[in-house]
């Protein structure tokens, strides 16, 4: 087991987990660490409509939030519920909603006003199968592109990727810190298999867990920026009824929060947007490198496609072949520079991911010197999963 | 009905920053901006305690221009957002700002759930009977038969009554007035402000630019006159037939119950677990 | 490579038998017994009705992927789920069924045990609802995937306390059952 755990590297390991593990080991489900997570990181306000299958996150938060004195409202659809924790936020509340691709889709005008208005908060999205309704409790990966792209506009997106209930609590704390940190909205994207599987985990004592709390103003009210220019792309947050009686719009704002159309104050305000990702990935981006230090072929998945492949890569390494994988933890920003010393480094690159291609086309992107044959796709959009024998077999062919 | 003097209207106002406002000459909106600024400095309420929130719509750019904690939201979805900002901080003044299509079409479902929580926001209906910020288009309130861009043979839908609405969804506090009765409006939403739960207020208003241009209802005071002699106290209407009522706008308080309110109901919730409200931070 | 104790375990039959819970019962007992776990479910809509399945991987090295795929134990308590997953059995797994609801076993497996599960369960405890955990009990000590004592506590850890001392029976019952194999 120890030669093992070398070798898995995970770059930029700014654990949210700061001391070993002392508790004791329990049987837990993803989507019961991902409440208990976002409990552990400070949680104060949450507010959900059902669906499968995000709805144990809900239901737990229901029993554990009153007795915290943190806040439960379930809303009468998703994008009451996008709001209400953006409303619970700027009053100081660090908010968070869960949902599954239907709902999802409903938020998303709400998820871009939270990243226009640079306010703290976190969307689950269990993913289930297909496109629409689709497979309420069968798996898929087809929110990748949509927790990019799926708010209108230009609005750079944080985004982390667990592939285990022990990750499911440390990346919900962490999404929950990146969101203060970076006063944006985080989603944790969750694979409907991980949601609701039960893993043997053993969780920290909170005290050991890192809180990250937005940074709040030291000047008077009359000389605070809701937005100010003088920060270096994050700035202080005040909240309501603190008297600091600023204004917040999804319109175009200037740093004062008031709504503009000059130019040069939508620029900055784009700019800012884009720069605190761009000018943090250092911080932002984690990977997990599992067996590539001598790797030939390299399998490239997210989530449960990453179990698989590790199982495969298992069974390969029997064989002798020599196969690793890279891991995003944080989908987006893309881990560019992590993917590009992949392609430099390996012969052969698969892909498998639950729809027609998403996680790919980011690959084609950062592919000007490679042919194309060397990136083999395995898609799968039909609810199952792709199994370690699946990948295993495509190894072999590639090797 | 104390008699508000216009330097402390103007103390609740960005009044440096912010103006002049959008609003085209005639609309009724400004008048009801003046009756709510006097009805809260009557109440003498603390800027720091008052949020206002709104939605899309030439009523929802209000917030702006008032020097409260201020947030002007999505298309309809100005309820949730104050819900949250409410449960959060249930000692805020929450007060919010919608438009005929943003409260009763986009937002509709949120209004009737909200009504249904009671939850102590005091909502304000600008209802124009039009989509004004979009250039004219008929919404839930268009009387039927009246022109709109989108209705240039005359709209076919039937219209929504706002107060009616609001009763049957459970709203502890609903009541109309128009932007004429500029005295009666600031009566009423200070007695809206004052009610523990959710409190709806119509205030009937005119937008000369679009809707009465597009019907031919005159300008700005053709429109507010149209209010004056058009409109009957709810008292009035005991002694009154149907025929007589005709097309009529009623005004008054139509609903005044006190019922539990939805932050006390979840503070009682959390009592049994001996949490302090405010424990952290 | 050193061999690692590993083994897969699926309960199949239809919704409302209790089998999600066995599956949770039996990962539980795993921690207690400080192996790895995972449990995995399938269900369709239907809260009672319709096919149901959980997975139970018991492990002392990392479990990947975390559904059976060589089934090293069955329980099949539907014709439907029987005929279906016994396909994906290991060729020297281990069959158990309720011989009531499953009539026809369709290939040779390594080793099969039938008893009237259900039957049983109703006549000796007066309701057929902890027949779940007769099965669950019968099947870990023909097995001994888990310990009889991380089991019994991972019963009293997953239902409700009023429902503790009927599952406790269950459990007995079923221990009971599987002495005539041993």
């Amino acid at each position: 087991m120890a030669k093992e755990k070398k070798e898995k590297v995970v770059e930029n390991m700014e654990t949210e987990v700061v001391a070993e593990d002392t508790r004791k080991v329990v049987l837990m489900q993803g989507n019961e660490a991902v409440a208990r997570g976002a409990l552990a990181a400070g949680l104060d306000f949450y507010a959900g409509y059902p669906i499968t299958p995000s709805t144990e996150i809900a239901e737990i938060l229901s029993e554990e939030l009153p007795k915290k004195g943190g806040k439960f409202i379930q809303m009468e659809d998703e994008i009451a519920s996008i709001c209400a924790i953006i409303g619970a936020s700027l009053a100081g509340a660090k908010a968070m909603t869960a949902t599954s691709g239907p709902g999802f889709s409903l938020m998303q005008e709400g998820i871009g006003f939270a990243k226009a208005t640079e306010t703290p908060c976190v969307v689950v999205d269990v993913q289930r199968g297909g496109v629409s309704t689709g497979l309420p409790t069968k798996p898929s990966q087809g929110d990748i592109m949509q927790s990019k792209w799926g708010s209108h506009g230009d609005n750079p997106a944080i985004v982390l990727y667990p592939h285990t209930v022990k990750e499911c609590y440390e990346l919900a704390i962490r999404a929950i810190n990146l969101s203060e940190k970076y006063r944006t909205c985080v989603t944790l994207l969750l694979d409907e298999v991980l949601g609701h599987m039960r893993e043997a985990v053993k969780l920290p004592d909170i005290s050991n867990v890192r809180i990250v709390n937005r940074l709040r103003p030291t000047v008077p009210p009359e000389w605070y920026k809701h937005y100010d220019e003088n920060q270096k792309y994050i700035s202080p947050v005040a909240s309501y009824g603190e008297g600091y009686r600023f204004h917040v719009t999804g319109l175009a704002h200037d740093a004062l929060g008031f709504p503009t159309n000059k130019a040069s104050e939508v620029a900055a305000q784009m700019k800012r947007l884009k720069r605190k990702i761009t000018h943090n990935i250092r911080d932002l981006v984690q990977i997990e490198s599992y067996m590539m230090e001598d790797a030939t072929v390299a399998i490239f998945a997210v989530g449960i496609c990453a179990r698989s492949a590790k199982a495969a890569i298992k069974a390969a390494r029997e064989y002798g072949i020599k196969v690793g994988l890279l891991r995003p933890i944080t989908i987006w920003p893309f881990p560019d520079d992590a993917v590009k010393k992949m392609l430099r480094d390996v012969d052969t690159i698969i892909v498998p991911e639950l729809n027609e291609g998403q996680l790919i086309n980011e690959l084609h992107r950062l592919t000007k010197d490679k042919a194309d044959g060397k990136i083999i796709p395995i898609q799968r959009s039909d609810g199952e999963m792709i199994t370690p024998t699946h990948i295993f077999r495509v190894i072999k062919e590639a090797h | 009905m104390a008699n508000i003097p216009q330097k402390v209207v103007h103390k609740y106002l960005r009044h440096n920053k912010k103006f002049p406002h959008v609003w085209c000459p005639g609309c009724s909106n400004g008048t009801t901006l003046g009756s709510i600024i006097r009805a809260i400095a009557e109440l003498n309420y603390d800027r720091d305690g008052i949020t206002m929130v709104s939605g899309i719509g030439c009523s929802s750019r209000m917030p702006v221009y008032v020097d409260f904690n201020t947030l002007h939201t999505l298309h309809g979805r100005a309820l949730p957002f104050a819900t949250g900002i409410k449960m959060q901080k249930p000692e805020q003044k929450v007060i919010v700002i919608t438009g005929d299509g943003d409260a009763t079409a986009i937002g509709g479902n949120h209004f009737i759930h909200a009504c249904r929580r009671n939850i102590d926001i005091t909502t304000i209906v600008l209802n124009n009977n039009i989509y004004g910020m979009t250039g004219g288009q008929y919404s839930p309130t268009t009387p039927t038969g009246d022109r709109a861009t989108t209705s240039p043979y005359g709209n076919i839908d039937p219209v929504f009554d706002i107060c009616e609405l609001a009763m049957a969804a459970g709203a502890t506090f609903v009541a109309r007035t128009t932007a004429f009765h500029a005295l009666e409006t600031q009566d009423i939403i200070k007695k809206a402000l004052e009610h523990k739960g959710f409190s709806v207020v119509e205030v009937v208003s005119a937008c000369p630019v679009i809707y009465g241009r597009l019907n031919k209802k005159g300008g700005g005071p053709e429109m507010m006159m149209h209010m004056r002699d058009n409109s009957v106290p709810l008292k009035a209407t005991e002694k009154m037939t149907p025929e007589q009522l005709e097309g009529k706008i009623v005004r008054g308080i139509f609903k005044q119950v006190n019922k539990l309110e939805y932050c006390d109901a979840y503070a009682n919730l959390m009592s049994q677990f001996n949490v302090k409200e405010e424990a952290k931070k | 490579m050193s061999q690692v104790f590993r083994k897969e375990v699926r309960f199949s039959g239809s919704g409302g038998q209790g089998l999600i819970l066995d599956g949770i019962v039996l990962a539980r007992a795993g921690v207690l017994d400080n192996y790895k776990v995972t449990q995995t479910q399938s269900y369709g809509p239907e809260s009672r009705g319709g096919s149901s399945r959980a997975d139970t991987i018991i492990s002392d090295g990392d479990i990947y992927y975390p559904e059976a795929q060589n089934i090293d134990i069955l329980v099949a308590l539907t014709q439907v789920a029987c005929d279906k997953f016994i396909f994906e059995m290991k060729e020297d797994g281990i069959l158990i069924v309720d011989n009531n609801l499953v009539k026809n076993i369709s290939v040779s497996i390594g080793k099969i045990y039938e008893e009237p599960f259900t039957e049983i369960t109703l006549e000796k405890l007066g309701t057929e609802l902890p027949m779940n955990i007769v099965t669950l009990a019968f099947m870990v000590k023909i097995t001994k995937i888990v310990s009889e004592k991380s089991l019994e506590q991972a019963i009293r850890d997953s239902v409700k306390p009023m429902h503790i001392e009927l599952n406790i029976k269950a459990m007995n019952l079923g221990f009971d059952l599987a002495k005539k194999y041993l």
